[in-house]
């Protein structure tokens, strides 16, 4: 079975806005594909992507598998700077280790 | 249009410290709402159970504790808690607490008193199997249904924290704290300005190592703690009446 890696520029998920994201993301782990997402999701899009997750596990798809750096943050806290974030189907990706600067990840195919 | 972007989030979390100013300064609340939040199986009904019978009654469960992820499926609501430092501590809590700095501390500890109602939420997750449950031995027509009510659950707990002034984030000392959804709570409490304690909970289990936890968090406040053996709960008492009154 082929795993399909998505990455994705910072320039076109700029581009779109934060529900189209949302769902551009879902859709393509759906397909069973990983989602690399440069500049990385905020934390509240991906609590987002958590609830909109939800709304669509069935028996086939369980859900997400997510790892990010944690965002760097600026001056007084006021702009934070999200860096990367990958997000693949549970199935298929899971998170084995993850440090401050680096993530190992298993990918499986079934 | 992503400086746009940027410069809205930066808006919204200048609006939250300044909501959380606001709070501290005029518009003090008079009941703080307390969110036990984690991911499953992480104690939190257990936690939330012990607050109730130290500060309400010995004999009232807010809910199950099971080893099946999943248990608490709806967030349960208990109001009218009152963490009174100065009556219950000192009768209930650990034999040694109060030993260090006696004089300073019981002062600090008279003053301390705290109205909460505490949420306790279904357990944060990215995935629900119901394979995972039948491993637990149920049936897969239950398992299924033990899922669909679990991926709701999740959906709920999320949306709690739109109603939340406080969050206790429960987190397992025996398992890898650095997870998404550990990583995504914080980030959410950071940007809404909401304070947030979180506990290293399962401290009475030989393989706990909460200074993984604290490692993993630097930034925030760290208590250990043993829900199920009532081991440190003192000191996670009077963080929560520091931090959320």
């Amino acid at each position: 079975m082929e795993i399909k890696m998505d990455l994705i520029s910072e320039d076109k998920i700029n581009s779109m806005g934060s529900r189209e994201k949302l769902r551009f993301v879902l859709d393509g782990v759906k397909s069973g594909n990983i989602v690399i997402v440069e500049g990385g999701l905020t934390s509240e899009e991906q609590m987002k992507l958590i609830e909109l997750t939800m709304t669509e596990v069935s028996d086939d798809f369980p859900g997400i598998e997510m790892s990010g750096y944690p965002t760097k943050k600026g001056f007084l806290n006021l702009r934070r700077k999200t860096r990367l974030t990958a997000i693949g189907p549970a199935k298929t990706m899971r998170t084995i280790k993850k440090e401050k600067d680096s993530i190992s990840a298993i990918i499986s195919a079934i | 249009m992503s400086l746009g972007k940027e410069e809205m989030n930066s808006r919204k979390r200048r609006k939250g410290i300044l909501a959380r100013l606001l709070r501290a300064l005029v518009f003090k609340r008079e009941t703080a709402k307390i969110g036990i939040y984690g991911p499953p199986n992480a104690g939190k009904t257990t936690l939330t159970n012990r607050i109730i019978h130290t500060f309400v009654n010995e004999y009232e469960d807010i809910g199950e504790a099971t080893a099946i992820p999943h248990e608490t499926r709806r967030a349960v609501r208990r109001g009218g808690l009152v963490i009174d430092m100065k009556t219950k501590l000192l009768q209930n809590l650990s034999p040694n607490f109060g030993l260090k700095s006696k004089s300073k501390s019981k002062s600090r500890r008279e003053k301390a008193k705290l109205k909460l109602d505490v949420v306790d939420t279904p357990g944060l997750a990215t995935k629900i199997d119901f394979h995972d449950f039948m491993a637990y031995g149920l049936e897969e027509e239950e398992a299924k249904r033990r899922a669909k009510e679990a991926t709701e659950g999740v959906i709920e707990a999320i949306k709690w924290l739109d109603d939340i002034d406080g969050v206790v984030l429960l987190m397992d000392s025996t398992e890898d704290p650095y997870t998404q959804t550990n990583i995504v709570i914080i980030g959410n409490m950071e940007a809404r300005g909401t304070p947030i304690i979180i506990a290293a909970n399962k401290v009475d289990l030989p393989d706990a190592t909460p200074q993984r936890i604290i490692n993993a968090f630097p930034q925030h406040t760290v208590i250990s703690i043993s829900a199920l053996k009532g081991d440190n709960m003192a000191e996670l008492y009077e963080e929560m009446v520091r931090r959320f009154k």
